[in-house]
């Protein structure tokens, strides 16, 4: 039966790569235009995932897990750094009633 | 006997470090009679010590220990007891204690009493040390060791500035002495081999050598005498170390220190004596030095200045007597001068003492009757230093007028002239404080008194040797048999060998004598006829004085001198190197630092600009150039 190596397999390896640059670049462009700080936090979420899948890819392409385990380590990572970021905006929403960066401009000296 | 010596510096030592830890908790009484007590035992063993040498006539040489060695060079921790070094113990430690007990009474009022007797007694342990070394290395730490008492005890009183720049101006005066002393030292190893007395003195002349190096060695030795013994150029400091307590004075002027430069001298007679140009320069100095200080000592009105100039004039006298070869002379005149001289500043502190602590004379006068045993012995001190017969003075004084004839009578003339001029001032300074009505105010008058006993003691037992010390020289030609010559023979044996000077008569002699009595007996005279038949006061310090007048009173402005040709241009070299060098160069280069640092971040901070979305923008292409860096690179 084919394995699911096989099926992933079956896609060549430069549509992998294609595919997570764009949803890469969609990410960083996000990051840059929108100014809603959950819009730019999902953003980020879409660049790592983006690098996740690309491991993943290559991980199966070369028959070595180790780019695997990563991807669940970068997950679990990625699952803290977002409570972390959730709580942030949180304190952002409740102290400025708006979670505009813009309005977060007194970030500096 | 031998193994007692090296009590004698020890037990100073010992009242120095007992009463340096108890000046707060002993009571005066006990730091009084400990101070004095020692320093009382230390004579009696000097006593015994120089009833030994007296008898059997043989230097004493103690090696305590075995100090180092580099190479070849052993050196030792000895003490050597000679006829020249048993005669100053018994000057250093019987002045000394005369000295330490006339302080018990004079101090007693003063809050530093402890601490004052911790460095009485440090000063006669370092000055023991210097006279009882048997090289120059152990005479170099007595050396230092007097220079620095003197500073901690001119500067007693150091809450008054002026009298805490007394005391710092003798220390660097005498550093820049010590310095010429302790290259005198590093010469005599590098062409002797050695610091020892013995080995020094018994290979001198014999060396292969010429006379280059003694001349070189002797200058240089010499340089270290005019500092410690306030010689021309070096002098200023001795009349403003009247700053310290009037014991101090004593001290300085008449047991210790500033006899210091001559014992040196005298013990190194042999190195000397090879180096004739320094004679003349030693001798020339020694004279230059007695009339300055003379001529300067005519105007002062302060009692105390008027003995210090005296003593930088009697200083220079022996010198002179040094620099003709008249160790013997020089040496007798150290002795007999410790004496009045000692008196007189006990008998001036006196004086001040009733006086309620005033010490211009302007404001003394006719003290006589309320102060008789003052009185009494001052006028003894007067006479014995002014040279009248029999009284101490005159035997020393006129044994150097007589070899300075011999040598060269213009500067026996001027040694003349000198001595009239002691004559004079010292009476005048009598006659001010002694004679005439009390110029004081009325509250001084109440205060008269003559001192306590423990006070007058000490006046009286030096007035008695004032009068008898002389009786240890009587020359020949008076029908003596100069006992002094015939005890210290052994140690200017190998110089008196050398020397080359004519000899004099015993009627030149005599004659020579009745020049300058009568000298002393007309100054004398004058000096009544001035001061006591017409009551005149010297004029007050603002009045109008005639252009020599002036130049006395002002010193000859060797101070103002001092300070135009050195301090002035040191001071503007500071301020340059403090405005230039410091500031703009050392503080420039720090400060720059740190001013660049702050004006870049204050530069910098204002990309800070708070907007979120730019940080994101920026941190995108950060990125991406470090991504495009990367693949171009590759």
């Amino acid at each position: 039966m084919k394995t699911l190596n096989d099926s992933i397999q079956a896609i060549p390896l430069n549509h992998y790569i294609l595919l997570c640059s764009i949803i890469f670049s969609i990410g960083v462009i996000g990051v840059l235009v929108r100014r809603n700080a959950i819009v730019i936090f999902m953003s980020i979420e879409l660049m790592l995932n983006s690098v996740n899948l690309l491991l993943t890819a290559f991980s199966v392409y070369r028959g070595d897990a180790t780019g695997q385990v990563f991807v669940f380590f970068i997950m679990a990572l990625a699952a803290a750094e977002v409570a972390v970021g959730l709580a942030i905006i949180v304190m952002i929403y409740r102290n400025t009633n708006s979670i505009d960066i813009n309005v977060l401009n007194r970030l500096k000296w | 006997m031998n193994n007692l010596i090296w009590l004698i510096p020890i037990l100073p030592l010992a009242g120095f470090v007992i009463n340096g830890i108890g000046r707060n908790t002993l009571s005066k009484g006990v730091i009084g009679f400990l101070g004095s007590f020692l320093v009382l035992v230390s004579f009696g063993i000097s006593l015994a010590v120089f009833l030994q040498v007296k008898s059997t006539g043989t230097p004493i040489n103690v090696t305590i220990y075995d100090w180092f060695a580099i190479g070849d060079f052993h050196f030792q921790f000895a003490f050597l007891i000679d006829q020249l070094s048993s005669l100053m113990l018994l000057i250093i430690t019987g002045v000394g204690f005369l000295i330490h007990l006339y302080s018990v009474g004079y101090m007693k009022d003063d809050a530093g009493f402890g601490k004052f007797f911790s460095y009485l007694n440090l000063f006669v342990f370092f000055m023991l040390l210097l006279v009882m070394g048997s090289n120059y290395v152990i005479m170099f730490i007595g050396w230092e060791g007097v220079g620095l008492c003197s500073y901690l005890l001119i500067g007693f009183w150091y809450t008054n500035p002026a009298y805490a720049d007394a005391a710092k101006k003798a220390f660097i005066m005498n550093r820049i002495g010590d310095l010429g002393f302790i290259f005198g030292v590093f010469l005599l190893i590098k062409y002797f081999g050695s610091t020892a007395f013995a080995d020094v003195f018994s290979r001198a002349g014999t060396q292969p050598f010429a006379a280059a190096p003694y001349v070189l060695i002797t200058i240089l030795l010499f340089v270290g005498a005019v500092g410690k013994s306030a010689q021309l150029p070096l002098f200023t400091w001795l009349p403003d170390a009247m700053a310290g307590p009037t014991p101090v004075s004593a001290l300085i002027h008449a047991a210790t220190m500033v006899t210091a430069g001559v014992y040196m001298v005298a013990r190194s007679n042999i190195l000397f004596t090879l180096a004739p140009v320094t004679m003349h320069i030693v001798a020339i100095i020694g004279l230059a030095t007695a009339v300055v200080a003379a001529l300067i000592a005519l105007t002062q009105t302060d009692i105390k200045k008027v003995l210090a100039y005296s003593t930088v004039s009697q200083l220079g006298y022996m010198f002179l007597g040094l620099g003709v070869g008249a160790y013997t002379g020089a040496f007798f005149h150290v002795l007999t001068h410790a004496f009045f001289k000692a008196l007189l500043f006990l008998g001036a502190g006196s004086v001040i003492h009733a006086c309620s602590g005033e010490q211009d004379m302007r404001n003394m006068g006719g003290l006589k009757g309320k102060l008789r045993i003052t009185f009494i012995t001052m006028l003894v001190g007067t006479l014995a230093i002014s040279g009248i017969p029999p009284f101490a003075g005159f035997f020393s004084k006129d044994e150097i007028l007589a070899h300075v004839f011999a040598a060269s009578p213009a500067m026996y003339a001027i040694g003349v002239l000198t001595a009239m001029f002691t004559s004079f001032y010292m009476f005048r300074l009598l006659y001010l404080t002694f004679y005439g009505k009390f110029r004081g105010t009325h509250e001084q008058e109440h205060h008269l008194h003559e001192s306590p006993p423990n006070m007058t003691v000490p006046l009286i037992v030096l007035a008695i040797l004032s009068l008898v010390g002389g009786f240890i020289g009587i020359p020949e030609s008076l029908g003596g048999h100069h006992w002094l010559a015939q005890y210290l023979a052994p140690v200017f044996q190998k110089s008196a060998a050398l020397f080359t000077g004519s000899t004099l008569s015993g009627s030149t002699e005599i004659t020579l004598m009745a020049v300058s009595v009568t000298g002393a007996i007309v100054a004398l005279v004058y000096a009544y006829m001035k001061y006591v038949k017409n009551g005149h006061v010297p004029v007050a310090d603002t009045a109008k004085r005639s252009p020599l007048a002036s130049l006395s009173y002002h010193k000859f402005y060797f101070d103002e001198i001092y300070d135009t040709l050195i301090r002035k241009p040191l001071d503007w070299l500071s301020e340059f190197a403090y405005n230039y060098i410091e500031k703009l160069g050392i503080d420039g280069i720090v400060n720059g630092f740190g001013k660049g640092s702050m004006d870049a971040s204050r530069g910098l901070r204002l990309l800070q600009s708070g907007n979120v979305g730019f940080y994101i923008f920026m941190m995108v292409v950060g990125i991406v150039s470090i991504l495009m860096y990367l693949v171009i690179k590759f």
